[in-house]
């Protein structure tokens, strides 16, 4: 029994460091995350990343930034599908699918291996440019579909568009910090 | 399956324990009475540790990136592949107005850009490669007879990455020719880039090259190369020193702060020293070396200097100037008619900041005239889009040379698809401004004029308050413009005096009127003036009647595009007692460089015109203050290209 407290004791300070840790951590999250337009799209992104938990500001950057390429992929996978629907796509519309293709390739395939080069090697400026240019391309593509009613893609673009701004406002933060 | 509650009671305990953690929950505890308080310590003890072991939970790494439908990401090796288009209907005709906004506003169509668009921006007599993205301008210098230029360049495509050092050779700083890759990363201690350095000649005739790299491990250090055959004058290989790296990271500097090494210069004690930017917390410093043979370094005490709250400086610069004469001066020099320029790229706002002050070569500190206009709080070489910038000593000619990073202000989509993205500034030569003892002049190299062809005159033309005119100058896209203006002095006495501090980027831009202005020019307009970007002058009169001025360039409506980004730029301009207003403007496609004042206040735009293009470009004279009238007298160059291209290959 006495071996079992002893054994207790012992193990609760390295408990109690774990804990102060991981509760910096978790402030770490909040306090990045309280620097962004989006706080709860924020917080629940890098929380539902077990990465997150020892990560620093940059690792919760990258984690935003994976998450983005997720998206984006999602995006690009709906954009395909749409396309193969032919006997429902106006021209109009074709066209514009066919832009928001090249965008999104843009983004997966310049914006997002840019923007992760740059947080691994400390240039940060162009994980800004990387980041910002993804939403640039989002709204370029949201733009595309002429009309009133909103874009077959909108809830997606929205997505997109609101974690990558998360991103760009994460490297605002590592670049001022 | 990854909890995303971790705070809240798991259910069923299908948990892992932490590695290296005995499982708390199980073990048994007999009851005894005497032990009822350490039953209540252990079930808290146990609940904390089930706390924390719920916290720190770790499941399987489920975050999947994806890499099938939408084609390779190979995010660790950085490789963007070449957009494939997909195929898709005629290009629409031209959309609505246009909006000057970045923001998803409305329901407006973000221009489809085509080929002839696209391929219109290409600049004609500014450096840039055949294809792909570059950056920062490296280890310029002339030798045997050649200007030498490198850059950051990704030899893979149209946006950062990869990078290795370009380079091409000139006559002239104007006629560029391509030659083959100077340094590439194949070092463990560059393997991540091969980035930024500068070049120091030796007084024997030697050349050295430091440079940052990004190791394997993504720290930044210093490396040495050299040139590989010192009797080549073209520079082609290069080597790297065996014993790279030459300088890490020192005690309380962070490894990705720590980049961008000076041209070195030579102390008192004979010794080479340079600087390096950094920071500590929010305070931008520069480090210093002392070296004798490249090799090895001696980190001095203190820091050369730092200014609070200006966050990382990149590409620190170091320079003297001259008070007495109109010439460059060797990096080396000192004495008591020469003051000393420190220049640093703020990570912060992508700024180029300079301050001119005393260096103190004893004890290795440089010290600002004026503290309030520090580096990185004062004065900017350019308010347009201008970055880490870098100068040489040209000792063939005696100047100092000003290298700048123009890059672009389009989209990623527009670079990748028309296959390159930035351009350099035109190489500028750099002089104290004595007249007002607190800016530099920067003035393109007298080589440009070179591109010259045909002009046009227009002298003492009167422009009258609220007045657009249109210059026929023929071709619009490739300018070189001279003005000169002066304002109605009636209307300069009369002036009302305002308490508004005036800013170019709030203005609101050329449309809105003040007594005194804005007057200036409109370039890469068309005819019905839908798309421009004026070039201007705003005068405020403000409290006893001083007068002061301001520059900007408005490219607010220099494009229908709504992917492109169309800020408004300028500055306050000295002008002193007797000056008349003037102005130059080298216009080279989707590049607008402006200088007012024989280059007092600078102003480098990139501009995306969908309409003011080709043959369609205009050039208009416009007035729209609401009292003054201005004369105008202007000379306008057509340019030639200078025909940039690669190295001719049998003349090696």
């Amino acid at each position: 029994m006495k071996i079992f407290l002893l054994f207790l004791l012992f193990i609760f300070p390295v408990n109690a460091i774990r804990l102060t840790s991981i509760i910096r951590l978790s402030n770490l999250i909040d306090h990045t995350c309280k620097q962004t337009p989006y706080y709860e799209l924020c917080v629940s992104t890098l929380k539902s990343n077990p990465k997150s938990a020892d990560a620093d500001i940059c690792g919760l950057a990258k984690i935003i930034v994976t998450s983005l390429d997720s998206k984006a992929s999602d995006a690009l996978d709906q954009i395909n599908d749409l396309l193969q629907d032919e006997l429902t796509l106006d021209p109009a519309t074709e066209q514009a699918l066919g832009v928001c293709a090249e965008r999104y390739n843009v983004i997966l395939n310049g914006d997002i291996p840019q923007t992760m080069a740059a947080l691994d090697t400390g240039n940060y400026k162009f994980a800004q440019k990387g980041t910002n240019d993804a939403a640039v391309e989002v709204s370029a593509c949201e733009k595309e579909f002429t009309g009133k009613s909103k874009s077959p893609l909108y809830e997606l673009n929205k997505e997109v568009r609101r974690i990558s701004i998360v991103a760009a406002a994460i490297v605002k933060v590592i670049i001022n910090s | 399956m990854v909890d995303p509650n971790p705070f809240l009671p798991v259910s069923n305990p299908g948990y892992t324990p932490l590695p290296g953690e005995a499982n708390p929950i199980g073990s048994p505890v007999t009851r005894r009475r005497s032990i009822c308080l350490c039953l209540a310590v252990v079930s808290g003890l146990l609940a904390l540790d089930l706390i924390v072991v719920l916290i720190g939970y770790r499941g399987s790494d489920n975050v999947q990136v994806h890499g099938n439908e939408s084609g390779s990401l190979a995010a660790s090796s950085g490789q963007p592949e070449i957009v494939r288009p997909v195929s898709r209907g005629p290009v629409a005709g031209v959309s609505e107005k246009a909006n000057g906004h970045f923001a998803d506003v409305g329901r407006l169509r973000s221009f489809p850009w085509n080929n002839s668009m696209l391929s219109w921006q290409r600049t004609a007599f500014h450096f840039q490669p055949e294809k792909n993205w570059m950056n920062d301008p490296n280890g310029p210098l002339f030798y045997k007879g050649w200007y030498h230029f490198f850059y950051q360049y990704n030899p893979n495509g149209a946006i950062w990455g990869d990078i290795v050092w370009g380079h091409a050779v000139s006559r002239d700083l104007i006629h560029w020719l391509h030659l083959p890759l100077a340094m590439v990363p194949d070092q463990w201690y560059d393997f991540n880039g091969v980035w930024t350095g500068s070049a120091t000649i030796l007084p024997d005739g030697k050349i050295v090259m430091l440079y940052t790299g990004a190791t394997n491990e993504s720290v930044q250090v210093q490396n040495l190369a050299y040139p590989a055959d010192p009797s080549d004058p073209l520079l082609i290989k290069w080597i790297k020193y065996s014993g790279n790296p030459v300088l890490v990271p020192p005690p309380g500097i962070h490894h990705k702060d720590f980049r961008d090494p000076t041209t070195a210069w030579l102390t008192s004690e004979g010794k080479w020293r340079i600087i390096i930017g950094s920071k500590i917390n929010r305070t931008g410093i520069a480090l210093v070396y002392d070296t004798k043979d490249f090799k090895t370094y001696e980190l001095l005490d203190g820091l050369f200097h730092g200014v609070p709250g200006t966050g990382m400086w990149e590409c620190v610069d170091f320079y003297p100037v001259s008070k007495a004469e109109d010439c460059g001066l060797d990096t080396s020099i000192n004495g008591p008619e020469v003051k000393h320029v420190v220049k640093a790229s703020l990570d912060d706002d992508r700024h180029d900041y300079y301050a001119i002050g005393t260096y103190h070569d004893k004890n290795s500190t440089w010290v600002p005239d004026n503290p309030e206009i520090d580096v990185g709080i004062g004065i900017r070489y350019d308010y347009g889009v201008f970055y880490a910038s870098k100068t040489f000593y040209d000792q063939d000619k005696s100047r100092r040379i000003l290298w700048g990073w123009i890059g672009e202000s389009d989209s990623e989509f527009a670079d990748v698809k028309k296959g390159w993205a930035s351009i350099q500034s035109i190489p500028r030569t750099i002089l104290f401004d004595n007249k007002t003892g607190t800016h530099l002049l920067q003035w393109p190299v007298q080589e440009v004029e070179s591109l010259r062809l045909r002009s046009n005159e227009f002298d003492k033309v009167q422009v009258k308050a609220g007045s657009v005119m249109k210059l026929d100058v023929g071709s619009a896209t490739q300018l070189d413009i001279e003005a000169e203006f002066e304002v109605d002095k009636e209307a300069l006495d009369k002036a009302p005096e305002s308490n508004v501090t005036f800013s170019c980027s709030s203005s609101g831009g050329s449309v809105k009127r003040g007594a005194l202005g804005p007057f200036g020019v409109s370039v890469l307009a068309d005819e019905a003036l839908s798309e421009q970007t004026p070039v201007y002058f705003y005068i405020v009169k403000g409290n006893g009647g001083k007068l002061t001025t301001h520059f900007c360039t408005d490219q607010s409506r220099s494009s229908e595009a709504t992917d492109v980004n169309k800020p408004i730029y300028g500055s306050y301009v000295p002008v002193l007692e007797g000056e008349k207003l003037s102005l130059r403007i080298l216009v080279d496609h989707s590049i607008v460089e402006s200088f007012a004042q024989g280059g007092r206040t600078c102003i480098a735009s990139r501009v995306y015109p969908t309409k003011a293009i080709y043959g369609a470009a205009r050039l208009f004279l416009f007035n729209n203050a609401t009292d003054a009238s201005v004369t105008a007298s202007l000379k306008i160059w057509q340019m030639n290209s200078a025909f940039i291209r690669p190295y001719p290959s049998e003349n090696k």
